[in-house]
């Protein structure tokens, strides 16, 4: 009798248990619909045509655009792009191929540091190299930092793709005589394209919305910029400054800015994540 | 001759990394000399920060971190426990379980300053309905909301560790408590856990150094008042919302050099808790292909 009543305890402790872990799991994605509901519904109702090109108007005024923090996202990404993916990608040939090196190793261990580093940190140091002694806020800088961000996430999939290579593609290649650094250039680097491409976009992604880095080194700019040597707006810095100004014409311009920001985030890391499937299954 | 050329340039490129952390560092440790030498250790004891009068003590921000970070853990830690355990255990595969997935990802795509656009706007008010319930000061932002919000944010760190570690423990084992009659629980319990503990450990961990750095949503929702905060309902501020409040209006030399003292200090603690996270990963990983 008593082997049994502590049989019945023991399954429903076992049904309980279930159900308190799909709860609990359940409550973490509920602030995700939250955000989702409150950034559509109130981003979408702003969104026009004059919103997206034209220029902010000063406090007070209706209507005005953000085409300067648009551009300036553009910018900075490209920027960014422009210093990360070759540097990532030699480094990231260099780890593939020298896998035991020391300089490997210590790369390696440097890489995931850098990626632990908070991303205001690195703001100051960009600050310290670029924006003191050139005496001025400007997108190089702010690229700059985001570049620093973006770069082991650039050096881990060259790497890795890399490594994902048949070793015969490049033998053949070698055994047909073709010197190492064209084997490298024509034959693998091709074959690894997708993977490359596939980190700068997960890279991408992952700065388009950093906002902290920016602070104290693109700083924000409400004209229309396309020197990299001036202080540049973007999508993340103007959803800062609006959300914690006191207008309430800018909180709506900064939903409309956050729904941008959120849709390209999104696209960006579906089309990555499309073409981490594809890529895998390749090899 | 092309080759070596080819060669010293992916030599190069592997350096500058190298070089690129080493002289972040240095620069960040040159740039506090000036700090450390005018305030010595009152500079980390020290409780007044004061722009004005150029006194800096920095001990209410590793308070006002320490309390944020260690609130986040406790909201979010049984949350991910219960999704590493639901996507690793329950849900391993199927249709639910990668929409799930990919729902808690999504979490951490969110940028950061948007989780604290929408905590202003929507946290808020909440939680001044919480304060104005327990008789406290009904100012919504502070040390309360922010970690609320840096807990949903450190969540899918945690969570896809815990899961992977959870996959890592040895079907035979698992299968030989369920021979023996050992009902879900009791193999969660009993033999998943224990075993993946020090796993479980290290992701709670790298998501500890994730909370100490996070800027945009902490800064927007903390209320940014340089005081030891004197409750969890109170305003206070963190290391990193520190710098994100006053750098840009860093004019004097001590100011800015007690600044980047505490972003060097920032970067030590996190290098510290993400090595020792990864670390204790790469051994379990490695302990686990030697008996497979």
């Amino acid at each position: 009798m008593r082997k049994i009543e502590h049989d019945r305890l023991r399954f429903v402790k076992n049904k309980v248990f279930k159900i308190t872990v799909i709860f609990l799991s359940l409550i973490a994605i509920i602030p995700l619909f939250l955000i989702l509901f409150y950034i559509i519904q109130r981003g979408i109702e702003i969104i026009s045509w004059n919103f997206v090109f034209e220029l902010p108007k000063p406090p007070g005024e209706e209507g005005g655009g953000i085409l300067n923090a648009l551009l300036g996202t553009g910018i900075l990404i490209v920027v960014a792009s422009f210093i990360s993916v070759p540097l990532g990608v030699l480094a990231g040939i260099y780890m593939a191929e020298q896998k035991e090196s020391v300089v490997t190793r210590i790369a390696r261990l440097c890489l995931e540091v850098l990626q632990s580093i908070p991303s205001i940190v690195i703001g100051i140091v960009v600050y310290l190299w670029v924006v003191k002694p050139m005496k001025g806020f400007s997108a190089l800088a702010g690229g700059l930092s985001l570049a620093i961000i973006m770069l082991p996430l650039v050096v881990r999939s060259t790497e890795e793709t890399i490594k994902l290579i048949p070793l015969p593609l490049k033998e053949s290649a070698l055994a047909l005589g073709v010197p190492y650094y064209r084997a490298i250039l024509k034959v693998i680097l091709p074959a690894s394209l997708s993977g490359i491409l596939t980190g700068t976009l997960i890279g991408i992604a992952r700065i388009a919305g950093e906002t902290a880095p920016l602070l104290f080194t693109a700083f924000g700019s409400s004209y229309l910029t396309l020197s990299i040597l001036k202080p540049i707006s973007a999508l993340s810095l103007l959803i800062f400054n609006y959300a914690t100004s006191p207008y309430e014409e800018w909180h709506k311009i900064a939903w409309g800015a956050s729904f941008l920001l959120v849709t390209l985030v999104l696209i960006l890391s579906i089309i990555a994540r499309v073409m981490t499937r594809k890529w895998k299954t390749r090899f | 001759m092309k080759d070596r050329l080819f060669n010293i340039m992916v030599f190069m490129g592997a350096c500058i990394t190298i070089i690129l952390l080493i002289a972040a560092f240095l620069t960040l440790l040159i740039n506090f000399i000036p700090s450390l030498k005018a305030f010595g250790l009152k500079f980390f004891f020290g409780k007044e920060w004061d722009p004005i009068k150029l006194n800096f003590g920095a001990l209410p921000f590793f308070i006002g971190t320490t309390l944020t970070s260690f609130l986040a853990l406790i909201i979010s830690v049984p949350i991910s426990i219960s999704i590493s355990i639901l996507l690793g255990e329950y849900l391993k595969e199927g249709f639910i379980a990668s929409i799930f997935k990919n729902l808690v990802e999504l979490l951490a795509g969110i940028p950061s300053v948007i989780y604290g656009f929408w905590g202003l706007f929507v946290l808020v008010p909440f939680v001044r309905k919480i304060e104005v319930f327990l008789n406290v000061p009904p100012v919504g932002v502070g040390i309360f909301t922010a970690s609320i919000v840096l807990a949903v944010m450190i969540i899918p760190y945690s969570a896809s560790i815990g899961r992977e570690v959870i996959e890592l423990v040895p079907t035979d084992i698992k299968e030989a408590a369920y021979s023996l009659g050992a009902t879900k629980y009791e193999v969660i319990r009993f033999v998943i856990l224990p075993y993946a503990r020090s796993g479980i450990f290290a992701g709670i961990l790298l998501s500890l150094g994730r909370a100490i750095g996070e800027t945009m949503a902490v800064t927007m929702l903390i209320g940014n008042s340089n005081e030891i905060p004197s409750s969890i309902f109170s305003p206070g501020n963190t290391m990193a919302s520190l710098i994100a409040n006053e750098f840009a209006e860093a004019t004097e030399i001590l100011h800015l050099s007690s600044l980047v003292g505490i972003g060097f200090f920032l970067l030590i603690i996190t290098t510290v808790i993400s090595l020792v996270g990864r670390y204790i990963i790469k051994k379990i990983s490695v302990t686990e292909r030697r008996y497979a």
